[in-house]
């Protein structure tokens, strides 16, 4: 039996639908589910295939998700400092955010790097500067996230070197490296070498991990910058699987086990304005991606079947205008993220609109957190919106579209040829000016932005990145070359470049060329005449 | 008299910064709007955005940076312009530039800095009343 029709009344005409521009009906019911849906088919238990109620079967019961808010600006010492005082207000994990040349591979004193050096996150150059990061942070006692791509590898080798410095073994080091280069050919656009070297790393990176570094999380495969690159929320979750696809190919033609590496596979959304596609997205990807690995990669081991998934609000929601706001954006974001079963959680500052967010904004945010892990009372019951027939409905619904998306990327030859085809880029390209267009045309609202305009006066204070740091990290940079052994640095990189050409793993390679204090661009660069430089088509 | 040349604007990104999703709206936007568009592409140095806009012969330069080097990049593309003997041809741009920093980039020689949250349209106006045909065509 339907409901009846409710009365015609103003409004009525409109059309009601998501951010992501999906239309919503008036309600939901049995019927929305259609004749098929069969509960343990679709939800299962939590911590049951297919993982639509979550992971574990207590949830945040058992334990919270870890509140993990990015950090990095400046020198390694002033991050290091940042550190300190988020461990020192609660905060359970570190994560380093790197600055552009770090990103691209490049040293601080590179005549590209200008004006760019410790600007939107730390300047790492060589171990050195990784010492100084990690100072008074013993590497068994902390989980550290790092968000790096292109030269994750030589990151990854120089915080290795670390522990060995300070005497913790591999085995004992917890973390994640962000490490998922083909999202950066997607949306982020900070690359080094073409896709299929890339590749080759990623995979030398996974079995050098599943031998020493077991608890190392290898990959954290990204939505989150497809999201911000201006995608809807169906594009986001099916470019994000289908790049873990690749992974999981790429891993397997390596002649890897599946059940030996996915596991310490991982994922990273977005969570963006509109609650509940924010939640279905996640609910949906969590069964897309067990369905894909038992039935598609034929995985055995729960483990590999598990979609494990850190959150970050989205930062291109945030309005200059009236900042404070994004408080209030930050909160309902947040709430969508633990609704949808995150494991962690970076929650946005009100000001990064505007600059590097302050301290006092950073606590803000990680507050937010713990009112809604402490106070709401949200995490008493494990995906208290399941079985919502809305909810349910929109599960279905994101899961189909992203289907479709992987239908046309298998069909293209897999995600690497469709990202030498510029498929996603082009979908995502045409989804942010389709958005652009109904914010500028007022047919999305964005509060304090093209509705409920107000002069505000009031502006945070921000955090300004003093220009000083570029010239102390280039100095430092040239003491460092002049002080070093010339001859070990030399030695490691023609070995790394030996092993680039005969196939070897080149993560010991890289290990010893960071104990050297090779620096991050000598490293990434001695690779380029065998791996190539990557060109993007450009097109608009 | 004749129809007014069409304007011709370079769009570029300057630096490491790879966030080209407000240059690619923009971009289109001016497309939509009737102008020729020259997009650079990503991580261009500030000699290839100058050297471009000579070699494109461009009515205007837009620059989009979001990596919070707009200090040193917005300047050094108007001085290798002036260098170039192209000063002539205005810069403006926008992205994550803080309300404090923009006198000095306008001061430095900026036409105008467009910051998180300006319409698409007003953008385009912006163009329309500011940008004019370098020479005949």
């Amino acid at each position: 039996m339907r409901p009846a029709e409710p009365r015609a009344s103003a409004g009525t005409d409109r059309e009601f639908s998501t951010v992501s521009g999906m239309p919503i009906d008036r309600l939901y019911g049995p019927e929305s589910l259609g004749p098929d849906w069969r509960f343990e088919e679709r939800l299962g238990g939590p911590g049951e295939f297919p993982f639509t109620r979550g992971i574990h079967p207590t949830m945040y019961r058992g334990r919270v998700w870890t509140m993990r808010q990015f950090a990095g600006f400046g020198t390694a010492e002033q991050t290091n400092r940042r550190f300190h005082y988020l461990l020192d207000h609660g905060q359970t994990g570190l994560s380093v955010a790197f600055d552009l040349p770090t990103l691209m591979g490049r040293d601080s004193d590179d005549p590209m790097c200008r004006g760019e050096v410790g600007k939107e996150g730390v300047a790492v150059d060589t171990l050195a500067d990784m010492e100084a990061l990690f100072e008074r942070i013993p590497l068994d006692g902390v989980s550290t996230s790092m968000t790096i791509n292109a030269p994750a590898a030589v990151l990854f080798a120089m915080y290795l070197a670390v522990a060995e410095k300070q005497g913790v073994s591999f085995d004992r080091l917890a973390g994640t490296l962000q490490n998922d280069i083909l999202k950066e050919y997607i949306a982020q656009k900070e690359w080094i070498y073409p896709p299929r070297p890339s590749l080759r790393i990623i995979t030398d990176l996974l079995a050098f991990c599943a031998e020493q570094v077991p608890r190392w999380n290898t990959i954290s495969i990204s939505g989150y910058h497809i999201r911000e690159a201006g995608s809807t929320a169906a594009q986001e979750l099916a470019f994000t699987v289908a790049d873990g696809i690749g992974y999981v190919q790429a891993g397997i033609e390596a002649g890897l086990d599946v059940d030996v590496f996915a596991p310490r596979l991982s994922f990273f959304f977005n969570s963006h304005n509109d609650f509940f596609e924010e939640i279905a997205k996640m609910r949906a990807a969590r069964r897309l991606w067990a369905r894909i690995m038992k039935e598609r990669f034929g995985a055995r081991d729960p483990k590999s079947w598990m979609l494990r998934f850190h959150t970050q609000t989205a930062g291109c929601s945030l309005t200059a205008q009236q900042p404070y706001n994004n408080v209030v954006r930050v909160t309902v974001q947040a709430l969508a993220a633990v609704l949808g079963g995150t494991q962690s959680l970076h929650t946005n500052s009100l000001d990064e609109t505007l600059a590097l967010p302050s301290e006092a904004s950073v606590r803000l945010a990680l507050r937010t957190q713990q009112i809604l892990a402490e106070e709401s009372g949200v995490t008493n019951t494990v995906d208290p919106l399941g079985g919502s027939y809305f909810v349910e409905a929109l599960t279905d619904r994101l899961e189909a579209e992203a289907r479709a998306y992987l239908a046309r990327i298998d069909d293209l030859g897999g995600v690497v040829a469709a990202i030498e085809a510029g498929f996603p880029q082009r979908e995502i390209a045409d989804a942010a000016y389709r958005y652009q267009r109904e914010i500028d045309g007022g047919r999305k609202t964005i509060v304090g932005l093209n509705k409920y305009v107000s002069e505000d006066a009031t502006r945070p204070e921000i955090l300004k990145v003093d220009e000083a740091v570029e010239r102390t990290q280039v100095e430092r940079l040239r003491r460092l070359r002049a002080e070093r052994g010339a001859g070990a640095v030399r030695a490691s990189l023609d070995a790394l470049v030996d092993g680039a050409r005969n196939g070897g793993n080149l993560l010991p390679l890289m290990l010893d060329a960071a104990r050297a204090y090779a620096t991050v661009g000598e490293i990434c660069g001695a690779l380029v005449p065998v791996f190539g430089r990557y060109r993007e088509v450009s097109f608009l | 008299m004749s129809e007014p040349r069409k304007l011709r604007l370079l769009v570029g990104k300057v630096g490491l910064d790879g966030h080209d999703r407000g240059a690619k709206v923009i971009a289109r936007a001016f497309r939509d709007a009737g102008f020729e568009v020259v997009y650079t592409g990503l991580h261009q140095s500030p000699e290839t955005v100058a050297a471009t806009a000579v070699q494109e012969d461009v009515d205007a330069v837009a620059l989009s940076i979001l990596s919070g080097a707009h200090m040193h990049l917005f300047p050094r593309v108007i001085e290798l312009l002036r260098e170039a003997g192209a000063g002539d041809i205005p810069v403006f741009g926008g992205g994550i530039v803080p309300d404090e920093d923009i006198p000095a980039l306008k001061a430095a020689g900026v036409l105008e800095v467009f910051t998180p949250g300006t319409s698409l349209d007003a953008a385009v106006e912006w163009v329309r009343s500011h940008i004019r045909p370098r020479r005949v065509a």
